[in-house]
């Protein structure tokens, strides 16, 4: 009895991370994925329904404005984040003075909470008192910036402060990854009569593909369950011209009470990450396997 | 050979000595100019903070307070002392305190032993066992909102701290184990071996070997849970509400409340309430803060 005790402890002291997780993670997965082919409405009902959820899902406008702006800040939030995070990175890796400090700067809102970002970006761009108003007395009297009340515009406001909390995060991926790169590749390049800008561009960031991949994987990853920012910036508005999919799953779960249409509108978000993290996890772990 | 590399190299840094006075000053220009966009809306927090509503209407975004006025700060922390509707941050602020130490240590241990056994104590099919756990760092949380609020309440346990620290721990397990994982994998193996063979067990070289050590790696676990505890807002709003909120609900109610005139003020005094812990973190820790987040989000 001792003698197995010994032999199986480090499996039981991997057993409750285990059981934790498999419950936890797989086992409510599956349990909202059964619940989202039943017609649930306030409490959970166990009779199948079939796909009736994820028709009904498809066929509401609310979810295409969702998707449709989860589509639009992914694509805008991506861009802007590598940009400018790889713009960061290549002019600080210039053995830069005050680097330290500089880097502080840039990576600081990735310790604020997005409802301490969305609460600062929604006094700053409201109309009334915000950088309308400081454009306007500065003299251009005719300068409007309303983004954050215009149905049109306000998804922009999302994307303006998602990439201010974001892409120093990107920059310190790159950073990172130029760092690990050996001078002497940079050198020999140089020798050969190329440019700053063509070691860059034709050497550099070429091999930077893993990192381009992980900012990827990443940044979709943050977009696809961004949730906070928006309750924080617009909740959803003006109307419902911001919503979200993560949004739109709590307001029909809490608020609307469809406990089986949320759970539909989950398990949809739950497939679109999959479909970017498993290729990322097996690529990863493939690598990892062949060092 | 590398002596007539070197040289060539340093002819041709001569060369393009003007090219490169003129190329620095833009590039420090452009590096000044994301600072400033960076530190634009702290600076705005801080300073409308510290201004009356006053102010607030008549000057800019920009403009200098009139003087350190730290009665919004005040108002955000202990309210105006009158009875209902008088929300402040003060009882939130110790709700997450409440919910983020035992959160963190319990998921920082529990991720110390499966890194541990995942590392020095391999069997047949870990590798499997890592992903399995590591899946979890990725799920969206709304796939499992509607049970775990279904679990809080058969548990009794909705709507107070003791849930959110339960919820906050299992879904923290996954990238403390990670962490753990990948910095176990660096320490040699053999260290562990030679333990074994003196006769010492399982908890033995835990505790003497890998424990001791583990300073770095539990540093940047203690970080990231921290922060990613503190900011939560999805487990927060959705498990809890009225007096069980942690900081971030509260903070999130404080602002939308449209009970009376929009106090910008009191509103930027909050939000830089409920942001200084992790920000103080960042600014003494920040190299163990980019670390965590580097191979959180990197490493597979």
């Amino acid at each position: 009895m001792f003698k197995w005790l010994e032999k199986n402890l480090p499996k039981i002291v991997m057993a409750p991370a285990v059981g934790l997780i498999g419950w936890f993670v797989y086992g409510f997965v599956l349990w909202t994925l059964y619940i989202s082919f039943t017609n649930s409405k306030i409490l959970p009902k166990y009779e199948l329904w079939g796909v009736g959820q994820y028709v009904k899902l498809w066929g509401s406008r609310k979810w295409l404005i969702a998707v449709d702006n989860l589509l639009i800040f992914t694509a805008l939030f991506l861009i802007f984040c590598v940009v400018i995070g790889i713009i960061l990175a290549i002019f600080l890796d210039q053995k830069i003075r005050a680097e330290g400090v500089l880097r502080t700067i840039y990576l600081y809102p990735m310790a604020l909470s997005f409802i301490v970002t969305g609460t600062a970006w929604k006094w700053i761009l409201n109309p009334t008192l915000g950088i309308q108003k400081m454009f306007i007395d500065w003299g251009f009297e005719n300068f409007t910036f309303d983004w954050l009340v215009n149905r049109e515009m306000a998804i922009y406001t999302i994307v303006i402060a998602g990439v201010w909390q974001s892409a120093g995060f990107v920059m310190a991926l790159f950073l990172a990854g130029l760092r690990s790169v050996e001078d002497e590749i940079v050198k020999a390049a140089k020798i050969d009569g190329a440019n700053l800008f063509t070691v860059y561009w034709k050497i550099l960031l070429p091999m930077m593909r893993p990192v381009f991949f992980t900012s990827f994987v990443i940044l979709v990853h943050i977009s696809i369950k961004s949730y906070d920012l928006i309750v924080a910036l617009t909740q959803g508005g003006p109307g419902i011209s911001t919503t979200m999919p993560a949004l739109y799953m709590t307001q029909t779960a809490f608020h609307k009470s469809q406990v089986g249409l949320s759970a539909a509108s989950a398990m949809m978000m739950f497939m679109a990450v999959a479909a970017v993290i498993i290729p990322y996890l097996y690529s990863e772990l493939r690598r990892e396997n062949a060092r | 050979m590398q002596d007539k590399i070197h040289s060539s190299y340093k002819q041709l840094e001569q060369r393009s000595k003007y090219t490169n006075m003129f190329l620095r000053w833009f590039l420090y220009l452009v590096l000044i100019l994301f600072a400033l966009y960076f530190i634009f809306p702290l600076y705005v927090m801080i300073v409308t903070s510290l201004k009356t509503m006053e102010e607030i209407r008549q000057g800019t975004l920009l403009t200098w307070p009139s003087g350190l006025n730290f009665d919004s700060w005040a108002v955000a922390w202990g309210g105006r002392g009158y009875g209902a509707g008088d929300t402040f941050l003060k009882p939130y602020f110790w709700n997450s305190i409440k919910m983020v130490v035992p959160a963190v240590f319990f998921s920082t241990f529990i991720g110390a032993m499966t890194g541990y056994v995942l590392t020095k104590w391999r069997f047949k099919g870990d590798q499997w066992v890592f992903l399995f756990l590591l899946f979890g760092c990725f799920i969206p949380f709304q796939a499992i909102l509607l049970p775990m609020a279904r679990t809080l309440g058969v548990l009794g346990i909705s709507n107070s701290v003791i849930g959110l620290v339960l919820v906050h721990t299992v879904y923290g397990i996954p990238f403390t184990t990670l962490f753990f994982r990948n910095y176990y994998i660096s320490v040699p193996t053999e260290l562990v071996k030679a333990a074994r063979i003196d006769g010492a067990g399982f908890f033995k070289i835990f505790f003497k070997i890998l424990l001791p050590i583990s300073a770095p790696i539990i540093v940047v676990t203690v970080i990231w849970q921290f922060t990613q505890i503190w900011n939560d807002f999805l487990f927060g709003s959705t498990f809890s509400f009225g007096e069980a909120a942690p900081i971030q609900v509260a903070l999130n109610n404080m602002v939308l409340s449209s009970t009376s005139v929009k106090e910008y003020n009191v509103d930027m005094a909050s939000a830089i309430i409920a942001g200084v812990p992790t920000l103080i973190v960042y600014v003494l820790a920040g190299k163990y803060f980019i670390r965590g987040l580097t191979s959180g989000a990197v490493k597979g």
